[in-house]
């Protein structure tokens, strides 16, 4: 579903990115784990098309098309979605208003006819239980005024009524206390499916207990240093990054 | 960036929409200003003599004074002696009936999207259309007259209710109020006038839409509003006008009077034609607008979206003399290009317990200047008076200005008044995360703005405020830098 080769990317002129290769299928989850600063976020922004980060070199396949070439929309509309580390606030824009735009916008793209109001809000009503958000929230302003745990269930909620085909979990568990954690997870689990994929990018093991992943990567200095499973984390969280660095330093001396 | 600038070149760089014009044979002054002019006007008007030497008194006062500086706008002097004063679309009928309006001004209105066949007009609505210097005609007189309620041309009010006329007009904003007011008192040459007598609730909103239509002449027109008792009125006004490269002038006054327990809305889509993107030609728009709520409990309300305009002063205000009165502004005002803009308001609390609430939301964009200029004055007796000042201001890109000018004076102890102001920018990140979710940069803008005005927006009858929220994504789309 996604290939991503040899990505070097760079802000203002400085390298973050220097050669990710990763390949994801459908129906796998896998975490990109790795200290501050290895270039975690700015992974998730550079798939995301956020147009600070500068491609180049290497490529970015997404069923088969060349996203390295779409505008952040269509990137968005093709199904990729991010859900933001820290969602931006809107004022005077309802969540409500905001997220039938957006689900209408994806579906003209994808040809189909809008969505009317009935039938919006009752799809809505449906996903709004996968992450026990209250509707109440969603008459309010987006994200303005909401705490750390409401935004980020805003996000896995629009996640659920987007449908996305791979969804990039940019440290959704940062800033949340356990039971958001759960109920965050338990959401993402729940949209799981075999045609679906999801990268969860995380400074922590915890999100892994509820989120369980396929394959773990670690990113360190803009690449890949190390991929395994589920232990990989496990171990990370006994043993630190340094293990990593140190590894590291020893294997180039 | 570099994307959000293509965006904002290719989006400000939209053509005004009503920029067109048409020919017709028009009844014209000579280009000019001085008393043979005004009492050409006055006799082409068939004016009483009161109504000329009211015009007579203002122009002697109005020679006196020097044209205001101190507004935070910036243009070249206007000569206003090469314009022209009264210019008028000859009519074959003096009738002011719809259906004797000449076909082909009809077609001008159509054109606009203002049907004035009341069949096909919105429910509710009782337009008076001016074109250039005088009214065309009025719908639903026949409605709205029975129930007493009186809705012309300010020219049909002064002959068929000079009484009326006589009482309230310059009441509010006397004659020689400020430079522009007494040079429109001099040569006002019509505008709409409403009578809303004791204990009616005026069952439609009233309208006047305000066309520009002629090259090299200015518009003044005049509005007065008196509501009696009880009685409650909604108003609306709309303008647009031929894009030009010249600058054309346009200093209106508004005066509305409300009597015990009356209330008054009054709301504006202010769409003159801005001026092209380098800044060239646009409407001055400078305007004096105030009401008085004169007795025991009355409201005004004053809501304007103001898009258009090269150059806009404009301070709709509110005096606030009948104890328990309230007055209120809420205001988008929104430039690009090169418009600029001060506006605001002032709020003068004379009676007791009197409130008064003002919602400011600028919005800036390309190289324009935006200002909000407002006075919240306290007296001596208006105890237990309170204001609430909300003044923000929305930046697009890194070229243009937000300037906050408030004024507070209060004489009494009891009073509180509250001012709260913001300034913020239509970040990328807002704009980015929406794309993330799908939406074009065009629609986030439009998204985002709207929220942020929505306060204002909200006070809008509902079918202005889709078009007000229309023209504001017009107006700005995807100006983000």
């Amino acid at each position: 579903m996604l290939s991503i080769k040899n990505l070097h990317a760079a802000i203002e002129g400085s390298p973050i990115l220097n050669g990710i290769n990763l390949e994801i299928k459908a129906g796998e989850v896998h975490a990109i784990m790795g200290p501050n600063g290895s270039g975690k976020s700015t992974l998730a922004s550079v798939l995301a098309g956020r147009e600070e980060y500068e491609v180049t070199e290497g490529s970015v396949t997404f069923k088969n098309k060349n996203i390295l070439e779409l505008s952040p929309e269509d990137r968005a509309r093709e199904g990729i979605f991010l859900a933001f580390q820290y969602p931006v606030e809107i004022p005077g824009v309802s969540s409500t208003n905001f997220l039938r735009t957006a689900v209408n916008q994806v579906r003209e793209y994808r040809g189909q006819s809008p969505l009317d109001a009935v039938k919006f809000l009752s799809l809505m009503k449906e996903k709004m239980k996968l992450v026990e958000i209250d509707q109440k929230l969603l008459s309010r302003a987006l994200n303005e005024g909401f705490s750390g745990g409401e935004k980020k269930k805003n996000e896995i909620f629009q996640m659920a009524m987007l449908e996305p085909t791979l969804s990039i979990l940019d440290e959704t568990d940062s800033g949340l206390d356990i039971d958001a954690l759960k109920v965050v997870a338990n959401g993402v689990n729940q949209l799981k499916t075999k045609d679906n994929a999801t990268i969860v990018v995380t400074h922590y093991q915890r999100l892994l207990d509820y989120i369980v992943p396929d394959f773990v990567h670690v990113l360190y200095k803009g690449k890949i240093v190390k991929s395994g499973t589920k232990d990989l984390a496990l171990e990370l969280e006994a043993k630190g990054y340094d293990w990593i660095k140190d590894e590291l330093s020893g294997a180039t001396v | 960036m570099s994307k959000d600038n293509e965006i904002l070149e290719e989006l400000t760089s939209r053509e005004y929409e009503h920029g067109w014009s048409v020919d017709y044979e028009a009844d014209e002054a000579p280009i000019g200003l001085n008393e043979n002019i005004i009492r050409w006007i006055s006799s082409k008007k068939e004016e009483p003599q009161w109504l000329l030497d009211w015009r007579l008194k203002a122009f002697e006062q109005w020679r006196k004074m020097d044209e205001p500086t101190w507004a935070n706008v910036h243009y070249p002097k206007i000569d206003l002696q090469s314009l022209r004063y009264y210019s008028a679309p000859k009519q074959k009928s003096k009738s002011k009936k719809i259906s004797d309006i000449d076909p082909e001004l009809l077609k001008i209105y159509e054109r606009l999207g203002i049907s004035l066949n009341e069949q096909k007009r919105l429910q509710g609505v009782a337009v008076d259309v001016v074109l250039d210097s005088v009214s065309v005609g009025t719908t639903f007189k026949d409605t709205l007259s029975k129930l007493g309620v009186i809705f012309c041309s300010f020219s049909e009010a002064v002959t068929e209710h000079p009484d009326l006329v006589k009482k309230y007009l310059g009441s509010v904003v006397p004659a020689t109020d400020n430079y522009y007011a007494a040079l429109n008192a001099a040569v006002f040459s019509d505008g709409s006038f409403c009578y809303i007598p004791k204990g009616v609730r005026c069952p439609m909103e009233l309208s006047t839409y305000f066309r520009i239509n002629a090259a090299n002449t200015g518009q003044f027109e005049r509005t007065l509003i008196v509501a009696e008792d009880q009685s409650y009125v909604s108003y609306l006004e709309g303008c647009t006008a031929p894009q030009r490269d010249e600058n054309q002038l346009h200093a209106a006054v508004v005066e509305i009077y409300a009597a015990k327990n009356a209330e008054v809305k009054y709301s504006t889509v202010q769409n003159w034609y801005p001026g092209d993107k380098n800044g060239k030609g646009g409407i001055y728009n400078f305007v004096t607008k105030r009401g008085i709520c004169a007795g025991d409990n009355s409201k005004i309300s004053w809501t304007q979206v103001e898009t258009g305009s090269a150059v806009t002063w404009k301070y709709p205000s509110c005096i606030l003399k009948g104890d328990n009165s309230i007055g209120e502004f809420y205001s988008v005002a929104v430039t690009n290009n090169y418009q600029q803009a001060d506006t605001g308001t002032k709020m003068i609390h004379i009676g007791k317990n009197t409130r008064s609430r003002i919602v400011s939301k600028g919005i800036s964009a390309g190289k324009s200047q935006n200002s909000y200029r407002g006075q919240v004055q306290v007296m001596k007796r208006a105890t237990n008076s309170r204001n609430f000042s909300q003044c923000d201001s929305l930046l697009m890109g890194d070229q243009c200005g937000a300037h906050t000018f408030p004024y507070i004076d209060i004489q009494n102890p009891t009073a509180k008044v509250e001012h709260e102001a913001t300034t913020s920018k239509i970040g990328e990140d807002q704009i980015f995360y929406c794309n993330q979710r799908g939406i074009s940069s065009e629609d986030a803008v439009a998204l985002i703005v709207n929220g942020y005005a929505k306060e204002v927006l909200n006070q809008l009858p509902m079918e202005f405020a889709v078009e007000a929220q229309k023209l504001l994504a017009l107006t700005l789309e995807g100006s983000v830098g």
